[in-house]
């Protein structure tokens, strides 16, 4: 079941890829702003590890890689430098746990002047790699670093994992050569490239000889370099390109850089735009959800549903509840299946409760819409303290399942995390499910009716009153799903509906009242609209923004955006 | 009655409303004073000082009760946005005590309130000017809900937004205006709202004469309030009024410009929470953005909906007595408060939809008819 569930999420998401695949090259941020800082620094540090390595003779001399090692703790960073250097021109795969422990500050000096490293809790020995114990902390003193040395040691690491037999590795350590490149960069990539057979490993180290061919002096492989490197969305090769064009003098490559960065800034423009669509579409999902309900309560019935909030946030409850009895009843092989679970006993609770209100207060109220909003606020006062006596004030979690955790890494920082992605295929499938319901079952035909002319359905034989009954059922239940849902991206209190009603209360408005299709425009357009406002406005503005808008906008559409027609739209 | 005038057809009609308006407005005024200030400690008829602001408070409420009851059981108009009116009153008087707290501010700025300092302002915003005079910041109390309510209501009723529409957007208006409230950039202290006021027209906030002030201010405002309100309603535009809520459509057709009607109703009764608003917050000591948090605007339909919508009267009794078992409920079973208040919104709208006083009505009515019909049979 889960696999065919995953199965289903990664063709969806192939199906969504293609606008953000381009996305994916993004580097981390960080990487442009180092490529920015870093160069004179660098520029130094490789030029001083020249010159520490011509002056060594006069002391040390690193010619293996013990005396390397030692060489690590030398009294300058020069020293060190050169015996960084040194060990990464052996390219002795023994190094490299060692400079990694000096990158990160985990090597330290014995008092008989030997180098071990640490390693989670143990200590190992500099040289064979042995666990040494009976180590005390206070013998030891640090192997110091300088940030000239560490932006060294980043591209040595980088120039020595190329050859690393995880391909994910070579490939991180390729991206990492082009942020910190050393003097034999160029080398040790063409070798790596002439062995290596994954192509997205090939891709990668590709793309770095180009970044480190736009310094190249030959003015045909920097135009070369900018060539291979116009079709790339990096933002960090866009920062390189402008570096180049800082100190160019040639016009011929300042023209084809300047048309590579401005082609990339564009990219990168539609990738954002890409993103924001997706977040978009993602709380559209939600809000989409979460209304759902109300529009089958207040579209077909006309009733103000206040307590639809509380639907939801029982159907929360329902799904703590179903995880909680799992978890004591069960083995933990099938806790996964929880969720699935969940779903249709959420819908149950809260549909029987959707049934019991209807029969009990509301039906007494129809035809006298402000009287139904109060008196079923006073509902939802008292499903919420109910809940809180019973539950407790406090946020409980709902662990997402294992198939929902995580997401999918689509290369560079963004990820499509595997619940936003479920939620929106659920809410569509609920959507669907809903309009066939109405389209094409007895029930829905006799909805219908009954909205659309109560006594000529009660003169052809519908019972009214059992349909009432059973479509807020319907309502609530959905609710219900929609709390499900919600469950799994955020915490569960007994304020959970609170949050949501106003919005879907607007979504409805504004979608039109009882047409399903005017709440899917009116949430999918409210959600991209509020993530597309949050970049310039920040979050609790771009709400109060949103707010703002749709009361002008009923200003100018009182009925919403799918205003129903005819004689049904003046009920 | 033609030739009565405004006044007195604002006062009531008969011997026995008169007595009870006076018995009732004698509890206020002297009873409670009294039994405060002049019954000894111990004595078990000595109210504790507490109780002074405490019942302050309740009238503030029954005013806004009052405002609501003007556009929903007049007019038709079921307003969920009162609340927000409500505090922004209570915010503009809050800005004047806040200037007024000066120096003894724990950083000591003279000018600028202390959430500005600590959030690195360097000079008071532009809308914050002129608060530190007393005048302008009541006149602010006013005028501010009034714009606010005649922008707002102009839209919304030019464009026939009526019914549960009306109450949805007027929902998002205070929840609109809530988030806004919570952020610090705004100015007005964000989530900690305005607090530590000192003094009010030069008078200590604390001593005991100052909240007698404020608590009588509070019972004249009510008064003059209830006043205001029945020769509103007494008037030729108070039956329009009344007609618009019966039959929007017909008085359209009949010439009237219903949404003018709508709007004085709407600016009028915004008006009138802004200074319940302003009322309340020097005797609560604080103004935060919860206020406008769209459960505390429909809680006050409800208070209006337990006295009688439509009786001017019954909301403020309503107000009354829905806070004094809040107060009392929620410190003694505060596990219950809110199944009572929710089943009160039930059983209110299901068994009583007039309201407490419409169920004196309904019972004089036929005590009335039964008579009538006593009458027929004899003659």
């Amino acid at each position: 079941m889960t696999k065919l569930v995953r199965l289903l999420l990664v063709l969806a998401g192939l199906l969504l890829a293609p606008p953000f695949a381009t996305y994916a090259q993004t580097t981390a941020p960080s990487s442009e702003d180092q490529s920015g800082e870093q160069p004179p620094d660098q520029d130094m540090g490789t030029d001083t590890g020249d010159t520490g390595q011509a002056a060594a003779p006069a002391k040390v001399v690193p010619h293996d890689f013990a005396s390397g090692v030692a060489a690590l703790n030398g009294d300058t960073f020069d020293d060190k430098i050169a015996a960084v250097t040194f060990l990464s021109g052996l390219g002795d795969p023994r190094g490299v746990p060692v400079l990694q422990a000096l990158a990160q500050d985990r090597l330290f000096a014995r008092t008989d002047g030997s180098l071990i490293y640490k390693e989670g809790d143990a200590y190992k020995d500099a040289l064979t790699g042995a666990a040494v114990t009976g180590v005390k902390p206070d013998d030891l003193s640090d192997v110091t670093v300088n940030n000239r040395l560490r932006g060294i040691l980043q591209g040595v690491l980088g120039q020595l994992t190329l050859l690393s037999p995880d391909p994910q590795q070579r490939i991180k350590a390729a991206q990492a050569i082009a942020d910190q490149p050393t003097p034999n960069s160029v080398g040790d990539l063409t070798k790596a490239l002439a062995q290596e057979k994954d192509p997205a490993v090939r891709e990668a180290m590709n793309k770095t000889l180009a970044v480190l061919d736009l310094r190249s002096p030959d003015k045909a492989r920097r135009l070369a370099a900018i060539e291979s490197l116009k079709e790339s969305s990096d933002p960090s090769v866009r920062g390189q390109l402008l570096r180049l064009l800082d100190g160019e003098k040639d016009p011929e490559v300042r023209k084809e850089a300047q048309k590579a960065a401005d082609a990339i800034s564009s990219r990168l423009t539609y990738i954002g735009i890409g993103v924001d669509l997706f977040e978009g579409v993602s709380l559209g999902s939600i809000l989409l959800l979460a209304a759902i309900g109300l529009s089958v309560t207040f579209g077909v019935m006309g009733v103000i549903n206040m307590a639809h909030g509380e639907m939801i946030m029982l159907g929360a409850y329902s799904a703590f509840v179903v995880q909680q009895a799992f978890h004591a009843f069960l083995p933990a092989g099938v806790m996964n299946a929880y969720l699935i679970v969940a779903v249709p006993v959420a819908f149950a609770i809260t549909a029987l409760v959707g049934i019991a209100l209807e029969r009990t207060v509301i039906r007494f109220l129809y035809g006298r819409p402000l009287e139904t909003l109060l008196a079923t606020w006073g509902i939802s006062l008292i499903l919420q303290q109910g809940v809180r006596s019973i539950f407790g004030p406090d946020n409980q979690a709902v662990a997402n399942p294992d198939w929902m955790t995580g997401g999918m890494q689509l290369i560079g920082g963004f990820t499509l995390t595997w619940n936003r992605l479920v939620i929106i295929f659920f809410c569509f499938a609920v959507l669907a499910g809903l309009a066939a319901l109405l389209r094409y079952s007895n029930f829905g035909l006799h909805m219908r009716a009954v909205a659309q002319n109560r006594p000529m359905a009660s003169a052809m034989g519908i019972r009214t009153g059992v349909i009432d009954a059973l479509t807020f059922g319907l309502g609530s239940g959905i609710a219900g799903i929609a709390g499900v849902a919600l469950s799994q991206i955020g915490n569960v209190s007994p304020n959970l509906g609170q949050i949501y009603i106003v919005n879907c209360f607007l979504v409805v408005v504004f979608g039109g009242v009882g047409s399903l299709w005017g709440t899917l425009a009116g949430a999918m357009s409210l959600g991209v609209a509020t993530k597309f406002v949050e970049p310039f406005a920040g979050a609790i503005v771009g709400q109060i923004l949103v707010l703002v808008f749709i009361i002008l906008f009923i200003q100018r559409r009182p009925r919403g955006l799918f205003a129903l027609k005819g004689r049904m739209a003046e009920g | 009655m033609p030739n009565r005038s405004l006044l007195a057809r604002a006062l009531p009609s008969s011997p026995v409303a008169a007595t009870t308006v006076l018995a009732v407005t004698l509890l206020f005024a002297v009873v409670v004073p009294v039994m405060n200030a002049v019954v000894r400690d111990g004595s078990a008829m000595h109210l504790p000082d507490y109780i002074i602001p405490l019942i302050g408070k309740y009238l503030c409420y029954a005013i806004l009760a009052l405002a609501l009851d003007l556009v929903w059981g007049y007019c038709g108009v079921l307003s969920l946005g009162h609340g927000a009116f409500f505090a922004l009153g209570g915010y503009a008087i809050g800005m004047y005590l806040m200037r007024q707290i000066g120096t003894r501010g724990v950083y000591r700025d003279p000018i600028l309130p202390d959430f500005m300092v600590f959030l690195n302002w360097k000079e008071l915003p532009w809308y914050w000017y002129g608060f530190n005079h007393f005048w302008f910041a009541a006149l602010m109390v006013m005028v501010v809900p009034g714009i606010l309510a005649a922008v707002f209501g102009f839209f919304a009723f030019r464009s026939r937004i009526t019914g549960v529409y009306l109450s949805i957007i007027t929902q998002a208006m205070t929840y609109a205006l809530l988030l806004a409230f919570f952020r610090n950039d705004m100015g007005f202290g964000g989530n900690n709202g305005l607090t530590d006021f000192k003094d009010l027209l030069g008078f200590n906030l604390q001593a005991r004469s100052t909240k007698l002030a404020l608590y009588y201010a509070s019972l004249v405002a009510l008064a003059l309030a209830l006043v205001a309100c029945r020769m509103v309603v007494a008037t030729k535009l108070g039956r329009v009024m009344m007609a618009v809520r019966d039959a929007e459509p017909r008085v359209r057709f009949l010439g009237y410009s219903v949404t003018s009607v709508k709007l004085f109703a709407f600016v009028l009764s915004a008006v009138l929470a802004g200074i319940a608003g302003a009322l309340y917050v020097p005797q609560i000591g604080i103004i935060n953005p919860s206020e406008f948090s769209p459960g505390n605007s429909i809680e006050i339909a409800i208070w209006v909906a337990v006295g009688g919508r439509g009786t001017l009267v019954g909301p403020i009794l309503g107000a009354l007595a829905v806070n004094a078992a809040k107060t009392y409920l929620s410190a003694a079973f505060p596990e219950t408060w809110l199944y009572c208040l929710g089943g009160l919104f039930i059983l209110v709208t299901l068994l009583l939809p007039r309201g407490v006083m419409g169920l004196f009505g309904e019972i004089r009515l036929r005590r009335q008819n039964a008579a009538l019909r006593e009458e027929a049979k004899h003659a």
